[in-house]
């Protein structure tokens, strides 16, 4: 392994939110991050660091992940204020850090919001994602009885833009990044999701409605059209779903 | 203990079909009445819960992520078959069964894949009512795309995120049974142990990793779909989470555990590049049907991909492989890999990676359809390794990616346990020794949505037995005995961490039971497992306490559990004397160094039962026989 002052590694100085519970309070701790290779992923990195803590008797950071392949939604942390980091497009377990220098401050803090409370340390309960899919974030079939798959004919173009929009991860990083905290993106994506498609129209207005109701009542702010989330989303969904489900909105509202 | 795999009689296509005339039905009353626990929420977890909820079955679900929709079936990426023969192309129920079944080296059960071939078609038309948004041709239809293993084109697909929208729209058909009441879901809980009272699966302890607490939960019949073991190898394509313990725990309580040697390394990886490496990342198989695999000729060969002229390339799958070239199975496909990097042929800085080349394809059919195919993919490659696959050729090098053994399921899908069923990549049922791609989708959601709610029903309409309750004293000495781990767990205090550990497992694993194995390699390292588990019990320092939550602690259970197994896993590759599909003994090859089964022999399942620590395991085979397909040496020229 090569060491700090060779290119390919770097030392860091990581500023790391600490919180025991949901009811503590919590705040930031200075920890340093020596010899970290540039070709280590952002949660190997800090792997790396919980690994020394063990040794050294010290209670670890805890942080969510799994897949650490950017598609499971698990992890994800601001960095530098930035939810999942500087890069476009990419989740916190795929951040390399070779987007880092050498002697750079990394502050890495939970997602903040009022509907997602802390577990510990950079743990959040997101379970008010899951409340708003079971208020109608899905096609009501029982299994069985489905016709041929072929039966329902989908244009390209409806598929791929339903695609875009099933993208999404249920990360929350979209709520991180508004100002607002709103879930709008989440709720959009899934939303437009079946908006596009004939299967999902039946219940196109019953769902806009309670969707939106649920993210109300869990207590998501407005959008502002900041655009925030866009930005940050790191399946880079569009906030052209956040337009389609506000129509699909006024059009229940009106009918 | 006796193996009946309650195979049906009567003619292969007819199996099914007559079997479900004859399981015995639970009147709708009585299914309200009928509690169900269901452990993980991947495809086959999901749909087994929402299936059973539907059904009236009051259903309880457990996962250890804070939300089913992460179980680690969302990270499969290239797609499903089903023999829907929409290409016209002589796609049928019997092609698709006998390619798996081939696929697999012969050693899994005709009835069982013939069943899975022909509920294929179901699941896609289940999957489009829900609205997964499959990839469409112009006119609508739904499109289709090769897979490893098959020259037909039979795969239906989501980009390169099928796992992820199959998934989600299971998530979604449970999300609306939480929603109806008829689903109790309980996140971050992490089954520990299996309660048996009077010989039958009657409930769980779970933990709750956020509290730390330990739960029992008592039901009629519990079902296992908590995935598979590849993490016993520490680098794998799997999930970090992704754990052999609720398995495990069950073996120790009766269930046996069958093919433990039978782990799928799959081809298309990005390689190792460095010691603190957490995990490898997979690269769709699907792009073996445009990409091509090479290496330089010679292995002085050192220049860069784009300066290796044509002639001085060795694209050796198709050379070796004309009729599949680079669509052989994955076993094959791996294989070759290594054999050409043992050559000292393999490319970049660790000469343990091959080329995967896109760039006839992208010169053939323009960037744009290559990106709509591949898009999410590459740039995948891109992030990690900080190379453009556009550009350049995709290095890549297998990698543990699915284990087909797992626990032994009759027809039914029941373990040798009474009331745990067992769906998905837990139980061993369906892939033989090699599982083909696009598969696993297939295998997981055919469980869940149209085999278990049958077969469950059978189970509680024949079972009688009390209504459990948390306090029987079976619950309390599986708490018991799970709190006193835990404790001994905490308390030892050593000086290497839970992963240094897990490291050193997984290295064993890879070097002697990995991709080729050697009976004295073998020997070696059950030795070396024996003692790394030996020496974990006194010298893992986990850190923390049992209260709250604590990851650590968490790892620790599951790592110890994988040091139990390693030794199963070696100890049922030393008793396999044959090569067939992933298991790849060095003694047993032909000619040409392609797998030589033994099927006069080993022509069985092995299957494992628990005789207590310190005991070796008891031996079970369950023979398997052929009386539609013949058995021939699979080839792939």
């Amino acid at each position: 392994m090569t060491k700090a002052g060779n290119k390919s590694c770097i030392n860091l100085k990581l500023k790391v939110w600490r919180q025991k519970g949901p009811d503590v309070k919590g705040r930031f701790e200075t920890y340093k991050a020596r010899d970290v290779s540039t070709n280590m992923s952002f949660l190997e990195m800090l792997d790396v660091v919980n690994e020394e803590m063990i040794l050294s008797g010290k209670d670890p950071i805890a942080f969510d992940h799994d897949c650490r392949e950017g598609i499971c939604g698990a992890c994800g942390t601001m960095v530098n204020g930035r939810a999942h980091g500087p890069e476009k497009g990419t989740t916190l377990c795929q951040l390399h850090m070779r987007h880092f220098s050498n002697g750079d401050t990394v502050i890495i803090e939970p997602w903040r919001s009022r509907a997602f409370k802390v577990v510990k340390d950079l743990v959040l309960d997101r379970s008010v994602f899951d409340k708003i899919i079971q208020a109608g974030g899905y096609i009501s079939v029982n299994t069985g009885g489905a016709p041929d798959g072929n039966a329902i004919p989908v244009p390209q173009e409806s598929a791929e833009k339903a695609m875009d929009a099933a993208a999404c991860i249920g990360c929350g990083a979209c709520v991180a990044a508004c100002p607002n905290a709103s879930a709008m993106l989440f709720v959009g994506a899934k939303v437009s999701q079946f908006t596009l498609l004939p299967q999902g129209l039946p219940e196109a207005k019953k769902r806009a409605l309670a969707m939106i109701g649920k993210m109300d009542e869990l207590g998501f702010g407005n959008c502002t059209n900041e655009t925030e989330c866009e930005k940050e989303c790191p399946k880079e969904i569009s906030i052209e779903n956040i337009a389609r489900m506000n129509r699909e909105f006024l059009k229940a509202g009106l009918s | 203990m006796q193996l009946d795999s309650k195979i049906p009689d009567g003619p292969l296509s007819e199996k099914w079909d007559r079997h479900r005339f004859e399981l015995k039905l639970v009147n709708p009353a009585n299914k309200t009445k009928s509690k169900i626990i269901v452990v993980g929420t991947g495809l086959a977890g999901a749909s087994a819960s929402a299936t059973l909820a539907e059904l009236g079955y009051e259903v309880m679900t457990f996962c250890i992520q804070d939300s089913p929709r992460r179980a680690h079936s969302i990270a499969a990426q290239g797609g499903i078959n089903a023999a829907k023969n929409y290409q016209n192309d002589g796609d049928s129920i019997w092609r698709l069964f006998y390619d798996t079944i081939k696929g697999g080296d012969f050693r899994s059960r005709e009835a069982n894949v013939y069943r899975l071939a022909q509920i294929s078609n179901n699941i896609i038309d289940q999957c489009v009512a829900q609205g997964v948004p499959f990839a469409r041709e112009y006119g609508g239809q739904l499109a289709n795309r090769s897979f490893g293993g098959a020259q037909v084109s039979r795969t239906f697909y989501a980009r390169g995120q099928t796992g992820q929208q199959l998934l989600l729209g299971a998530y979604g058909s449970l999300s609306r049974q939480i929603a109806a009441g008829k689903v109790r879901l309980f996140t971050r809980r992490e089954m520990l142990d299996l309660v048996v009272i009077d010989g039958k699966a009657r409930g769980i302890i779970a933990r709750n990793l956020v509290s730390g607490e330990l739960e029992k939960h008592a039901a009629d019949a519990v079902v296992l779909a908590s995935g598979g073991y590849g993490n016993a190898f520490y680098l794998s394509t799997n999930a970090m989470g992704s754990n052999i313990s609720a398995a495990f725990a069950s073996y120790r309580k009766g269930a046996s555990f069958a093919n433990p040697c039978f782990v799928q390394i799959h081809p298309t990886c990005i390689p190792v590049h460095g010691t603190y490496q957490s995990k490898l990342t997979l690269m769709s198989e699907s792009l073996r049907n445009d990409g091509r695999v090479w290496v330089p000729r010679s292995p002085e060969d050192r220049r860069p991909p784009d300066q290796i002229p044509e002639t001085e390339r060795d694209y050796y799958l198709e050379e070796k492989y004309p009729r599949f070239g680079n669509l052989v199975p994955r076993d094959v496909a791996s294989r070759r890999a290594k054999v050409q990097c043992d050559m000292g042929k393999g490319v970049g800085d660790t000469r343990l990676a091959v080329y995967l080349d896109l760039k006839d394809a992208i010169e053939k059919d323009g960037r744009d359809v290559i990106a709509r195919k591949y898009g999410n993919l590459f740039e995948m490659y891109e992030k990690i390794t900080a190379q453009d696959p556009y550009e350049t050729p995709m290095m890549i090098y297998p990698a543990v990616h699915y284990t087909m053994g797992g626990l032994w399921v009759d027809y039914n899908l029941m373990s040798t346990i009474p009331g745990l069923f067992v769906l998905g990549e837990a139980n061993f049922s369906d892939h033989g020794a090699n599982r083909l791609g696009a598969s696993a989708l297939m295998q997981g959601l055919a469980d869940g949505y149209f085999i278990i709610p049958y077969s469950i029903g059978d189970y509680l309409a024949k079972s009688s037995h009390d209504t459990a309750r948390e306090d029987h004293s079976a619950f309390n000495e599986s708490s018991l005995q799970v709190e006193t781990r835990i404790k001994k767990l905490l308390s030892i205090g050593g000086k290497r961490t839970v992963d240094d550990f897990h490291r050193e497992l997984g290295h064993i694993l890879w070097e002697n039971c990995g991709m080729t194995r050697k009976e004295k390699d073998l020997k070696k390292a059950k030795k070396l497992i024996a003692d790394l588990r030996a020496e974990f019990w006194e010298n893992v320092l986990v850190g923390g306490t049992g209260k709250g939550f604590n990851q650590s602690l968490e790892k620790a259970g599951r790592v110890a559990d994988f040091l139990q197994f390693g030794e199963l896993m070696v100890m049922d590759a030393l008793e396999r004397k044959e090569s067939c599909g992933c298991h790849f003994n060095e003694d047993f090859q032909t000619d040409e160094h392609e797998a030589l089964r033994d099927d006069e022999n080993f022509c069985h399942v092995s299957a494992w039962e628990y005789r207590g620590e310190g005991s070796k395991p008891k031996f079970h085979k369950e023979p398997l026989e052929f009386e539609n397909v013949e058995l021939t040496q699979r080839s792939y020229k």
